[in-house]
């Protein structure tokens, strides 16, 4: 159980500062620096950060969307950091991605049918037209949607079955590895739960290893393992869920915590403690 | 399972009809419009009650027939050399439509390639394309089409020419910056996350989301180089002056403008018409051809 | 205790003529003075619905079918429209949901608080700027003088929606229609712009109606809370009293299925699809009842 399946060491990413200096070198801004992970086989990891925390760039980083600056990713002892695009294809079938926004991760002119065996057609594992519309039915029975779906657009489901569909796309590979990004944040409370209940039945049934990101940490104590916690492109905190919740270390970790507003009624939680912290101005001056 | 909303099978009408009731009217009446020309221009041999460049100088410049002094046998009277209107403008919406259709054509081809290539590989490829696409539109249009002209020589395949010279930067414009908004879209990302290649992604995932638009602009183009068409002849410069085109009409219309009006009229009112057609088709398919109903 | 705001089986429907959906079916609701009352719903209950209804700034296909909306006394939907529009931003004003649209970007910070002051409270341009300078110190804005100068796109966002929060209670309005203000905020940030919104309230002595999908949010502002589900209301009463023993099914259901900081996995109960279908098909049934009934 104690397998690494994927690891990153020093993984930092940059990009040029825009129009920072008109000549010489544009300044590099560093969104993710110097993270650590190492994620076991068959475990789940929560990312969690807040709006600039470089939580999004780093899940890409890990499913190669995007090039590391420096440091290194190894996926089932292979160096992925820095393989080209040609040498990358044949590892992409086993790294997959769900995207947030499930409006934009879905093709609008393509049928369900069509965008969930894309990956299986890709790598030529279809055998006709029936096996197509087949392997589309199973892969949506998988998530819990009606056969019938094969031929919908995408704009005729609700937010919830959307981000089912993009479930079932990552998982048409029968991939190791996937990175999940805020992919319930945009739902409501009832369809929420389901989506977390369908990941944490398809993890135990299918031994994924997932990357699940999130701002919300009370959603990640449903379904992770460990938790990363990422401020400003650093790590701040790593460990074990149940540490994580209950004995939090970094300042940063204490107070995202103390910021959940639980539904239940605590009258004090409007005065308390942190007064309001006159906030720093941003970008502005540049 | 049911998330919210949408429960039990939504009815779903056959794709085509609920297309057409996106349209709306405008997409009625292009199509409307359209249609009558290209059927008029189809069977101008045999709708036609005369033969264009057959001249018949005792009844030169008749009005129309239901103006004192017209002729039954012409409708819509004759020109300066007793020429049947109405056959002319039959023939010329051939000509009209076969230009039209032909520039909008290789127009597009030229354009969509650059604009495609642009949009998917950007950086250097893109600043190259771009530039090019600047430098072109600076020049005036019509002064290029007629120095175009005047270096090939007059005729219809000049016409051709200049319209597709000037105008596949239109396409390449557009779909340049569609495939890049389309790009940044997740379903890009995740078609690259599948291991799909640049052309996969491209042709498989890019290229139906351009459709609409293609079509859209291809509709609009027709009518702007029937524009074109006109401008040209009416400069001198289209094709020779036995055949039919109602920008030739307009300028041999011109001259006798004050003793025969409906010589100049009746051509107008064909390219207005038509282009009126292109654009409301144009319009229309747009809506159309979006499965996306946005709101 | 008299009601500032008092909503009495409230009816609206949207979208084309013959084709309108109902999104808010009979609900009713009342705010009494210096109260913060959640509105809690999933997303299709009808709450920004009502929110806007308030407000008068329903969607232009939207109707209000029947219902009546009062404000301290008097009967919103039927007075004139420009003593309706007085109202607004004066007596009844908005904190917005999305701070970074309701800001106009191309004006400075401080020319958009000055010229709602002038326009509400008659003030001179050097009062209006002393006035726009305390209100920003009022929310927790250091160098108030600098913010004032700065375009919206140069502050951050928990600031701008800081900048909405002074606007709304400039005026000292009695209600105050908050619409999801937090719902774009990190959690940091949210519970500060909660503390001023709380702040806020106490001071200028306002009753704030509070829309939220966040349980959480209703449980740490809100002093009563209405329950809606389709345009209906559900559950309505203390908050303290329907967090701790709701005694609508769907009510306890959401609270079951709101994942927690503070508990394990395992307590996490997904709203069962079988009874979000019977309060839908329930609507429906009243839909078709009203349809059928009176005519």
């Amino acid at each position: 159980m104690s397998e690494i399946l994927l690891r990153t060491g020093q993984l930092t990413f940059a990009y040029p500062e825009r129009a920072s200096s008109l000549f010489g070198r544009p300044a590099m801004r560093e969104v993710v620096k110097r993270v650590d992970l190492a994620i076991p086989r068959g475990s789940v990891l929560g990312l969690v950060g807040e709006s600039g925390s470089g939580k999004t760039t780093l899940g890409r980083l890990l499913v190669r969307l995007l090039q590391p600056t420096s440091g290194g990713i190894q996926f089932d002892g292979i160096e992925i950091g820095n393989l080209s695009e040609e040498k990358l294809r044949p590892l992409r079938a086993r790294i997959q991605m769900i995207f947030q926004d499930p409006q934009s991760s879905l093709n609008p002119r393509l049928r369900l049918g069509v965008t969930l065996t894309r990956p299986l057609q890709v790598y030529g594992r279809l055998k006709g037209r029936q096996d197509r519309r087949d392997r589309a039915a199973a892969l949506l029975d998988l998530v819990g949607l009606p056969k019938g779906f094969v031929d919908r657009y995408p704009h005729e489901l609700s937010g919830g079955q959307r981000q089912r569909a993009g479930i079932a796309r990552a998982l048409a590979l029968e991939p190791d590895f996937i990175v999940a990004d805020e992919i319930v944040s945009g739902l409501d409370v009832s369809t929420q739960a389901h989506i977390l209940l369908l990941l944490r039945e398809l993890r135990a049934r299918l031994g994924l290893t997932m990357v699940f990101i999130s701002h919300d940490l009370s959603v990640v104590r449903v379904l992770c393992d460990d938790v990363a916690i990422l401020q400003h492109g650093e790590l701040v905190e790593y460990g074990p869920v149940a540490r994580i919740f209950n004995s939090p270390q970094h300042p940063y970790t204490r107070q995202l915590l103390s910021a959940i507003p639980l539904p239940d009624v605590e009258p004090g939680w409007l005065d308390d403690a942190s007064p309001i912290v006159p906030s720093h101005q941003q970008g502005s001056a540049a | 399972m049911v998330d919210l909303a949408v429960s039990g099978p939504i009815a779903r009408p056959s794709q085509w009809r609920a297309g057409f009731a996106r349209g709306g009217p405008r997409l009625w009446i292009g199509v409307g419009l359209v249609g009558f020309f290209v059927l008029i221009a189809l069977l101008a041999p045999l709708l036609a009650p005369h033969d264009p460049i057959e001249q018949d100088l005792l009844s030169a410049q008749l009005p129309p027939a239901w103006m004192q002094g017209g002729e039954v046998t012409f409708p819509l009277g004759t020109d300066s050399l007793g020429r049947c209107v109405l056959s002319r403008l039959m023939y010329a919406a051939r000509t009209a439509i076969a230009v039209a259709l032909i520039a909008a054509s290789l127009a597009a081809i030229i354009g969509i390639a650059f604009g495609l290539i642009a949009g998917m590989f950007g950086g250097w490829i893109d600043q190259v394309v771009s530039r090019l696409i600047d430098v072109w539109m600076a020049f005036p249009p019509v002064l290029l089409s007629i120095v175009l002209a005047a270096v090939i020589g007059a005729g219809l395949t000049s016409v051709i020419a200049a319209i597709v010279v000037v105008d596949w930067t239109r396409f390449a414009r557009v779909v340049r910056a569609e495939t890049m908004v389309q790009l940044q879209r997740d379903y890009a990302s995740a078609a690259r996350a599948l291991g799909l290649s640049r052309g996969q992604i491209l042709r498989l995932e890019i290229l139906p989301n351009l459709v609409p638009l293609i079509v859209t602009l291809f509709a609009v183009e027709m009518g702007i180089a029937i524009l074109v068409e006109v401008i040209l002849s009416f400069v001198g410069i289209s094709v020779a002056g036995d055949v039919a085109t109602w920008g030739g009409m307009i300028v041999e219309g011109r001259q006798v403008i004050y003793q025969a009006p409906w010589i100049m009229a009746f051509p107008i009112g064909c390219v207005i018409l038509s282009v009126i057609g292109f654009n409301l088709l144009g319009d229309g398919l747009r809506a159309a051809l979006d499965p996306v109903q946005r709101r | 205790m008299t009601a500032v705001l008092a909503v009495q089986d409230l009816h609206v429907a949207i979208g084309p003529r013959g084709k309108a959906a109902n999104v808010l079916r009979g609900a009713s609701l009342e705010v009494q003075a210096g109260e913060v009352r959640g509105l809690v719903g999933e997303s299709g209950a009808g709450k920004s619905m009502l929110g806007r209804a308030v407000l008068g700034l329903l969607p232009a296909n939207a109707v209000v079918q029947s219902g009546t909306i009062q404000f301290e006394g008097r009967d919103l939907l039927a007075m004139p429209e420009p003593e309706r529009r007085s109202l607004l931003g004066r007596r009844i004003a908005l904190i917005p949901q999305d701070p970074m649209t309701s800001l106009n970007p191309v004006k400075r910070v401080g020319a958009q608080i000055s010229i709602m002051l002038r326009h509400h409270l008659a003030l001179s341009k050097r009062e209006a700027l002393e006035r726009a300078t305390e209100l920003l110190t009022e929310v927790a804005i250091r160098e108030p003088r600098r913010v004032l100068d700065l375009y919206p796109h140069e502050i951050s966002g928990g600031m701008r929606q800081r900048v909405l929060i002074a606007m709304a209670f400039a005026c000292d309005p009695s209600l105050v229609i908050a619409d999801e203000p937090t719902t774009a905020l990190d959690v940091t940030v949210q519970r500060q712009v909660l503390q001023l919104v709380e702040r806020l309230r106490q001071r200028h002595g306002a009753a704030i109606l509070f829309v939220t999908h966040d349980l959480g949010v209703v449980a740490k502002i809100c002093r009563t809370m209405t329950v809606l589900h389709a345009g209906r209301v559900l559950e309505d009463g203390e908050t303290a009293d329907v967090l701790v023993k709701p005694r609508h099914p769907y009510t306890r259901a959401l609270l079951a299925a709101t994942p927690r900081a503070d508990r394990p996995a395992e307590a996490l109960r997904p709203v069962p699809p079988a009874l979000i279908e019977s309060l839908w098909s329930e609507a429906h049934r009243l839909d078709r009842l009203a349809v059928a009934g009176p005519a």
